[in-house]
C-alpha cells in the first residue's frame, strides 16, 4: 500500500522535465502559426480589425486583470486551495484603488489595492488553512461579502466627492506610459500598410512600444517572477509540494498552514492587483460591477493554462483578444474569428481520426459543419453571440482539452496536521 | 450538565455563534464607514409590517427553490454554480411558451411549469455531460453557462420580444393561465404568490426523494464516501448527471411563482442574483430541507428590511450583503468548530471510560 502511495506522490511532485521544455517549445511555436492564420483570415475575410493595433491594445489591456486573477488563482491552487473567491478580492482590489488612487495617487493606489485584496485573502486562509472550511463555500461567501462591502463603502467615499457617486468614484490619474520613440512611429506606419503578417507583425510591435502602461509591465514581470519564484526556489518547491502531497511535505518539515496561509494572501494580494489594473488602467475609475465576472474569467484561464503561468498567460491573451475583437467592430471581427474557429475545429476532428477516436472527430466536424454554415449564410455576427465568445471558447476549449489537464493533487483537499501516516 | 442537554447546547452553538459574529462584522463595517449602528440595528430588528410579511414569504420561497437546486448538487460535493443561468433560460422559456397559449388556461400553465423545468434541466445537463463525457470541472462549466445564458436570452429576448417603453418584454401571458395569489392579511396590498406553493411540494419532494428512495440513497452515499458508493454498485456518472438534472429541473422552478404571479410576461422586471443568493442559502441551511427553509426565510426577512435603511437611518441597503455573507462564512466555520470541540470531548469521554480515574493516556497513532 504504502509503496503504491509513494510512487504516486512522486510522480505528482515531480514531472519530468523534458515535458516541461517541451511543453515550452510548444508555446513559442504556436505563435507565428497563430499569426500566420489571423494573418491570412484578415486578408481573405478584409475584416481590418482583427489584427489592428488597436484591437490588440484594447486585447492586452483586456488579458492583463484576467491573467493576474489567474496568478492569484494559481498561487493558491498550487499551494491546494481552490479559490473561487478570485472575484471578490478582486472586487476589494477595485475599491482600495479607487479610494487610494483619489487621494494619494497612483502608487499608493496600488498598495491600497494590494492590501484590499489581502484582506480577501487572509479571511479565504482563516476559513480554508486555519478552520478546513471547504474552500468553495467559503470562495462563494467572501464574493458575496466584497459586493456587499465595495458597494456599502463605495457609497460612504465617493458619494459626495466632486464627480463621484454613489456607485462610482471620480476620473483618477493614471500610472505613466511608455513609448519607445522611432519604434513606435514606424510600426504604425507599417501596420497601416495592409501587407500580408508584416503588418499584422508590425501591428503588434505597435501595441506593445506605444503609451504601454507601467502597470502592464508591472503584470507581466508577476507572471514571469511567479514562474521563477515557484518553479526555480525551493521556496516554490515547497509551496507546491503542499498543494500535490501536504503530509508528505510534512513529514519533510515543511510548515504546510504556513505555506497555504501565506499562498493564499499573495493569492489575494494578486488578484487586488488586478483590480487596480481594471480599476486605473482599463477604465476611468471605481465602479461598482465593474470586474463582471473576471476573477472567474481569470480561474478560466488558469485551469485552461493547465496550473502554469505560461499557460495562463496565453489563456487570458486568449480570452482577452475575443473580448476586444467584440468591442472593436465586434460584428464583422467575431464573425471572421468563427471562420477560424471552424477551420480549427476541422483540424482537431482530422488529428481526432487519426488517433481513431471517432465520436469526437464527429462532434468536432458537425460543430465546423454547423460553425460554417452559419459563417456563409451570414455577415456579421450580432452582438450578444459576440459577447458569449470568449466563454463558449472556454467551454470548448476545456471539453476538448480537459483530458490533458493536471492540476495538483490534493487542490481542494483538507488537510490538517499531523494527520500523516 | 447532562450528556442530551449538552448535545443541544452543542448543536445551538453554532448557529449562535455565526449570528453574533456577522452583528459584530456589520457593526465593524458601519463604524468604519462613519454610520450609527444603533440606526441600523433599530431598522433591522424592528417587527415588519403586514405586508413587509407577505414580501418576506414571497422571496423566502423563491430563495428556498435555490437553495433547494443547489443543494441536490451539494449533498454529492457537485458544485452547480449554475443556477443562476438555469433559472434564467428557464423562465424566459416558460414566458414564451405560456404566452404561445397553445392549451386553454391551468393547463397552459402546468405545460409551462414542466417546459421551465425541462429547460432549467437541459441547461444543467450540459454542464452533467461535459463533466461526465470529458471531465469538465462542473465548477467552471456552470459559471460559463451563466455568462452565455445572459447573453443567450438577451438575443432570444431581442427576437421574439416587443418594446414596451424602455424595456423589450415577451408577449403577455393570456389571463386565464395566471395563478391567482392569496391573500394572506386583509389589510395588506400585497400578496402571496400562487405557485411559492411550489416551494414546499418541491421541500416534500426533495426530504422523500433524499431520505426514502434508492436514488437518494446513492446520492448522499456517492457525496459522503464515493470510493464505497462504487464499491456498492454505484453508478457516479450517472450519478452525476442525473442530480445535475434534477438541480436544473428544479432551478427552473424558481422563476414561476413570479412569473405567474406578477409580472406575466419575461421582461426587465425578472430579478435576478437568485441563483447565487441560493446558493448561500443552501449553506447556512447545510443543504438540509428545514435547514435551507431557515436560511431563506432569514436571507429573505434581512434583505426586506434592509430596503427603508436608506429613508429611515441614511444608511445604503448594501450593508446586509455584508451580514448575509458573513453569516454563511462564519455558520461554516462554527460548525467545525463545534465539531472539532465534539470529537475532542468524545475522546475525552472514551478516555474516561478506558482509563477510568486514571491519566487518560495518548493513543499511540
Amino acid at each position: 500500500m504504502s509503496v503504491v502511495v509513494q510512487r504516486g506522490s512522486v510522480a505528482a511532485a515531480a514531472p519530468p522535465p523534458e515535458g516541461r521544455h517541451t511543453a515550452r517549445f510548444r508555446l513559442w511555436m504556436w505563435f507565428p502559426l497563430v499569426l500566420i492564420v489571423i494573418s491570412a483570415t484578415r486578408v481573405v475575410t478584409g475584416a481590418d480589425d482583427i489584427s489592428s493595433a488597436g484591437t490588440l491594445r484594447a486585447a492586452l489591456l483586456a488579458a492583463i486583470p484576467i491573467a493576474l486573477a489567474g496568478l492569484g488563482g494559481l498561487w493558491s491552487e498550487r499551494a491546494g486551495v481552490v479559490n473561487i473567491g478570485l472575484e471578490g478580492m478582486m472586487i476589494l482590489g477595485t475599491l482600495g484603488a479607487g479610494y487610494y488612487t483619489y487621494h494619494f495617487g497612483v502608487w499608493v493606489g496600488l498598495l491600497g489595492a494590494i492590501a484590499f485584496g489581502a484582506v480577501g485573502g487572509i479571511l479565504h486562509a482563516v476559513a480554508t488553512v486555519v478552520f478546513g472550511v471547504d474552500h468553495i463555500v467559503s470562495g462563494v461567501a467572501i464574493n458575496i461579502i466584497a459586493a456587499g462591502v465595495a458597494s456599502f463603502l463605495a457609497e460612504a467615499f465617493f458619494k459626495d466627492l466632486e464627480g463621484g457617486g454613489p456607485t462610482q468614484s471620480p476620473g483618477l490619474d493614471k500610472p505613466p506610459t511608455i513609448t519607445i520613440p522611432g519604434v513606435a512611429d514606424a510600426s504604425a506606419d507599417l501596420a497601416g500598410r495592409d501587407w500580408f503578417l508584416l503588418s499584422d507583425l508590425a501591428a503588434l510591435v505597435n501595441a506593445l512600444t506605444e503609451n504601454l502602461s507601467v502597470f502592464t509591465l508591472l503584470a507581466l514581470a508577476l507572471v514571469f517572477g511567479t514562474g521563477w519564484l515557484l518553479w526555480r526556489t525551493s521556496f516554490g518547491l515547497r509551496l507546491r509540494a503542499c498543494g500535490e502531497s501536504p503530509t508528505a511535505a510534512e513529514t519533510l518539515g515543511v510548515n504546510v498552514y504556513r505555506y497555504k496561509f501565506l499562498a493564499v494572501v499573495a493569492s489575494g494580494m494578486l488578484s487586488g492587483v488586478a483590480g487596480a489594473y481594471l480599476t486605473v488602467v482599463a477604465s476611468s475609475g471605481y465602479q461598482n460591477g465593474s470586474t463582471g465576472g473576471r476573477g472567474f474569467i481569470g480561474l478560466a484561464a488558469m485551469i485552461f493554462g493547465n496550473w502554469r503561468p505560461g499557460g495562463l498567460l496565453t489563456g487570458s491573451l486568449l480570452f482577452g483578444y475575443t473580448d476586444a475583437a467584440r468591442l472593436r467592430s465586434g460584428g464583422e471581427s467575431v464573425h471572421a474569428l468563427l471562420l477560424i474557429v471552424c477551420v480549427g475545429l476541422l483540424a482537431a476532428a482530422i488529428w481526432q481520426l487519426k488517433k481513431r477516436s471517432f465520436v469526437m472527430a464527429t462532434a468536432s466536424l458537425g460543430i465546423a459543419g454547423l460553425g460554417l454554415l452559419w459563417y456563409f449564410s451570414t455577415d456579421v455576427i450580432p452582438g450578444d453571440f459576440t459577447e458569449m465568445a470568449p466563454y463558449v471558447t472556454t467551454l470548448l476549449v476545456l471539453a476538448l482539452f480537459s483530458q490533458r489537464l493536471r492540476m495538483p493533487a490534493a487542490d481542494g483537499l483538507r488537510y490538517r496536521r499531523g494527520e500523516a501516516g | 450538565m447532562t450528556p442530551w442537554m449538552s448535545k443541544i447546547a452543542l448543536s445551538l452553538a453554532a448557529p449562535l455563534l455565526a449570528f453574533v459574529a456577522a452583528g459584530l462584522a456589520t457593526t465593524l463595517v458601519l463604524l468604519g464607514a462613519g454610520d450609527n449602528p444603533a440606526d441600523f440595528w433599530r431598522t433591522i430588528l424592528s417587527w415588519p409590517e403586514n405586508r413587509n410579511l407577505v414580501n418576506i414569504l414571497n422571496y423566502s420561497a423563491i430563495l428556498y427553490l435555490s437553495g433547494l437546486a443547489a443543494a441536490i448538487g451539494f449533498r454529492m460535493n457537485l458544485f452547480n454554480i449554475g443556477v443562476e443561468g438555469q433559472y434564467r433560460v428557464a423562465t424566459f422559456a416558460a414566458a414564451v411558451f405560456a404566452s404561445q397559449a397553445l392549451l386553454p388556461g391551468a393547463l397552459n400553465t402546468l405545460a409551462a411549469v414542466v417546459v421551465a423545468m425541462a429547460t432549467g434541466a437541459l441547461w444543467a445537463g450540459i454542464a452533467g455531460l461535459l463533466r461526465v463525457t470529458r471531465g469538465v470541472s462542473e465548477v467552471i462549466s456552470t459559471i460559463m453557462l451563466n455568462a452565455i445564458a445572459v447573453a443567450l436570452v438577451a438575443y432570444l429576448l431581442r427576437k421574439v420580444g416587443s418594446r414596451e417603453g424602455q424595456a423589450i418584454v415577451t408577449d403577455p401571458i393570456p389571463e386565464s393561465s395566471w395563478v391567482p395569489n392569496i391573500p394572506l392579511f386583509s389589510d395588506s396590498v400585497t400578496t402571496f404568490f400562487g405557485l411559492g406553493l411550489l416551494a414546499v411540494v418541491a421541500g416534500v419532494a426533495f426530504s422523500v426523494v433524499l431520505n426514502r428512495t434508492r436514488f437518494g440513497f446513492n446520492l448522499r452515499a456517492t457525496g459522503q464516501a464515493e470510493a464505497a458508493a462504487v464499491a456498492s454498485g454505484v453508478d457516479v456518472k450517472k450519478m452525476v448527471l442525473y442530480s445535475m438534472l434534477l438541480s436544473g429541473a428544479v432551478a427552473g422552478l424558481i422563476g414561476m411563482p413570479q412569473l405567474f404571479g406578477a409580472s406575466h410576461q419575461y421582461g426587465s422586471t425578472i430579478q435576478t442574483g437568485i441563483g447565487f443568493t441560493g446558493i448561500a442559502v443552501a449553506l447556512l441551511g447545510r443543504n438540509n430541507p428545514w435547514g435551507i427553509a431557515a436560511g431563506a426565510l432569514i436571507f429573505a426577512y434581512l434583505t426586506e428590511q434592509a430596503n427603508p435603511l436608506g429613508i429611515l437611518a441614511g444608511i445604503s441597503p448594501d450593508i446586509i450583503a455584508v451580514t448575509q455573507g458573513v453569516v454563511v462564512l462564519s455558520v461554516v466555520i462554527a460548525y467545525e468548530v463545534v465539531r472539532r470541540y465534539r470529537v475532542k470531548l468524545e475522546q475525552q469521554e472514551v478516555a474516561q471510560a478506558l482509563f477510568g480515574e486514571r491519566e487518560p493516556q495518548e493513543a499511540s497513532r
